[in-house]
Formats: C-alpha cells, structure tokens, sequence
C-alpha cells in the first residue's frame, strides 16, 4: 500500500495521510488485521515529520479504523457498528442529502445517480448485512 | 526546563530600524520549530543572537536554559548551529574538516559521522572547493549531527539546492528528527519542506513574531474571504483575526484567522452579493499573511475601469 503526501494541497498533512488509510480500509485495500508500516518508517517514507504519522495512528485508532497491539505494532481493527442501527440510518441520510443536492445542481437525472451510485459501489468492500 | 529556546522582548537594531523587535520566541524542548519570514524579516539576525554571534540591544535569550550571554563551553557542545551558505574551509578535505570539527566537542561520534558520509556518498579524500552546493550542505549537516546535539539551529539550510539534494537533506533531517528529545529550529523559504518536518511555525514580519502555533493549526484556520458587492465595495470595518483587506474591483479580498459567525456576520452587514471563503495551502496562506498591510492591488484589467467609469458616470 502506497501513501503519498503533497504539500501544496489545502488540506494539512496528516488529514491527507488520514483519508487516504480510511479510504484504503474503505476500499478494500487494507484489511482487517493487516499491519501498517511503523510510524519510523512511513515518516522516512514520505518524508514527513515522524509526530504527524503518530498523530495519524493516534486519531484513526480513536475512530476504531486502526488498533494498536502492544509490541508487536499498528494494525487495521475489525470493523464493529457502534451505533445503533437508526443512528446510522439518520447519519446515512444526512449524507445521502448532501450528495444528492450536488447531484441536482450538477444536472443529472435520478436514473443516471441511481446507476453511477450503483457502479462505484463494486469498487469498495461492504459488511454482510 | 521544557524550552529548547526562549527570548525574552530580544530587540536588535541596525541603525535607526529595529529588525529583530520585542521578540518573544518559545520553541518547546523535543519540537520542530520552521522559522519563516521573508528576506529582512530579521530570521538570520535573530539566529545569530541565539548562537551568540550578533548582541541584543536589550532582551535576554535562552539556549537549553542557560543565558546566551553567559553560555558555558559544555552547553556550547550540546548545540549545532548549520550557518547560511554552509561557510566550511574550503582548502580543507572532508575527512581533515571532520578531524577539525571533531575537536570541540567531547561527545562527537565518528561512527555516526561516518555512516552519515557513506549515506551521501560523500569522498573523504576530496577538497572541500570541489564538493558541490549540495555536497557541502551534506557535509554541514554531517558535521551538525555528529557531536550528538540537543539542540540544531539551521539557518536555510536547503537555500540553493535543487530539488533531488534537497530531498535528500530532508531524508536525512527526518532521521535526525526521529532521535528522541531532540530540538531543531530551522529557517526556510521552502514553505513545502517546512510543512513536511516541522511541528510549530513561527513567521518573523518586520522582526515582529506574528504567527507561532502548530502548523496544522496555521494551515486550517487561514481564510481568504471574497466579499463580493457588483459595485464599489465599502471600506471593510474589521473584525477579530482580520491580517488583511483590501479591494480588487467590486470585491473585497479579506485575510482572516478563524473565520466564524462573528466575522461573517461583520461581512453581511455590509449586504454584499456573496461570501466566498477560500482555504489555503501553506504557501498561498504565507504569501497572504507576509504581504504587507492594507495594500490595494493596482487595477490592471478593463473590466475593473469599466465598474469605475459607471459609477462615474451614475455620479454625473
């Protein structure tokens, strides 16, 4: 897994870092269990100061994205639905808004989101409902 | 003691103009401190001060706790200081500057010292006038970190090298970083790089500290607000956090630090067409913040004449 940060971007370092790995997760291509690259080395890596990537760790570990295991280093955490189920729904929702407004002002019917929504989603790793 | 440096109100003046002014600076021990400011901003005469180099006209200054005034030899040893332009005795070879340097410190470590010239490949035989920029800011750095400091002092150490070396500097300076414990205050124009390593940033305008906080912290709270009216903008009024305003046509182009409800508010009082707020990259937010107060740019483009002849016109 390759991570990459660009400096000129508007977003600060370690949120770049950040959503790249959650993505990764998201995505698939990081699973569960599967061990990070120690915080010395990513930071050697990308050239990036070392208390960023320990940041990093430290907030996605916070988020139950990534676990800790003493010793032995940084892992990806099961996934695990801490809300309630009508929690996530309303949090779902929500976004599902905000997306669909863009959708609209962008021009698209809802067909065509409907299908466009229904091709990227092969593209990422879904829990068995 | 849990500052690497401290200043007290440091204050240097070369002739009438004070270009080191009241500065208080604090870089906590353990942290990467990047020291911005543009040419004249006083970053070199401040780090000459803290080396001992240049007096302070009034102030006190600090290095690992100690009075920079009265520094004692062994505090002196903890201490790397990489000047401007890496200034090495260029009749010297490397090996023999090593041997030269090596001399004033007790704790120096020829095994590290090696391995760091192995890594860039660096001739031990070769004279120093024939080593390139970037060779020579290699071997600064070589020497910097040798005796093992607490505390590095760069003054822009990546000046005038191309983009390859300078990666490579940085490589190396994370390396450095990743010791425990260890402070490093650096200079840079590179805001790219100062982003990369740096922990906190200070930004240096007029010899006036104007900005000291995480890095992160500076990146996500300055704003470019554009206020737009479809007419001559009125004279902005201010509000807490304001760096800038000024007029670009028919709109007002604000440099805000923590924009929130109060200062949009402070814009809608104004009844304006639209607020734009613009995040920025740390070098945009830079060039914002350094600029200078309240200039108004000249006025290039035709469209801008045109707003003013109706207006005009309209007055008529």
């Amino acid at each position: 897994m390759e991570f990459r940060v660009d400096p000129t971007n508007r977003l600060p370092i370690y949120r770049q870092l950040g959503n790249q790995i959650r993505e990764a997760v998201a995505r698939g291509r990081l699973h569960p269990g599967e061990q990070l690259p120690s915080v010395r080395d990513l930071s050697r890596t990308l050239v990036i100061n070392p208390n960023t990537v320990a940041r990093v760790y430290t907030e996605l570990e916070r988020d139950g994205v990534l676990r800790t295991r003493q010793g032995l280093g940084v892992f990806v955490a099961e996934p695990k639905a801490e809300l309630t189920k009508r929690a996530r729904k309303a949090k779902l929702e929500e976004l599902l808004d905000r997306f669909l407004t863009e959708a609209v002002y962008l021009g698209f019917s809802a067909d065509e989101v409907v299908s466009a929504v229904a091709e990227r989603a092969g593209q990422f790793q879904w829990s068995q409902a | 003691m849990s500052d690497a440096i401290l200043t007290q109100r440091l204050t240097r003046y070369y002739g009438r103009r004070a270009v080191v002014n009241s500065l208080d600076l604090r870089v906590p021990q353990g942290s990467v401190y990047g020291f911005l400011g543009r040419n004249g901003a006083g970053k070199s005469t401040t780090i000459k001060m803290l080396t001992g180099m240049v007096q302070p006209d009034s102030g006190r200054a600090f290095v690992l706790g100690e009075d920079v005034s009265q520094l004692a030899p062994a505090t002196r040893a903890r201490i790397a200081y990489l000047a401007e332009g890496h200034p090495l005795y260029r009749w010297m070879t490397v090996g023999e500057m090593a041997r030269f340097a090596s001399a004033f410190y007790p704790s120096w470590n020829d095994r590290l010292l090696e391995q760091i010239l192995d890594h860039f490949a660096l001739p031990r035989r070769t004279k120093i006038r024939r080593l390139s920029n970037g060779q020579r800011a290699q071997l600064s750095l070589a020497l910097a970190v040798a005796p093992d400091p607490e505390l590095l002092i760069l003054d822009d150490p990546t000046l005038g090298l191309d983009t390859v070396v300078r990666r490579e500097f940085l490589e190396s300076l994370i390396q450095v970083i990743q010791r425990r414990g260890r402070t490093i205050l650096f200079s840079s124009h590179i805001l790219g790089d100062v982003e990369r390593v740096a922990d906190r940033i200070g930004i240096l305008a007029d010899g006036v500290l104007r900005v000291d906080c995480p890095t992160d912290v500076f990146k996500e709270s300055v704003r470019k607000v554009l206020v737009e009216f479809g007419r001559t903008p009125p004279e902005f009024p201010g509000c807490a956090g304001l760096v800038s305003s000024r007029q670009v046509g028919a709109t007002l182009e604000l440099i805000v630090v923590g924009f929130g409800e109060e200062q949009r508010q402070a814009c809608e009082a104004l009844e304006p067409r639209a607020i734009d707020v613009i995040e920025l990259n740390l070098e945009d937010a830079f060039i914002e913040y350094t600029r200078g107060p309240r200039r108004s740019l000249p006025i290039f483009a035709t469209e801008h004449r045109d707003v003013e002849s109706l207006g005009a016109q309209g007055a008529a």
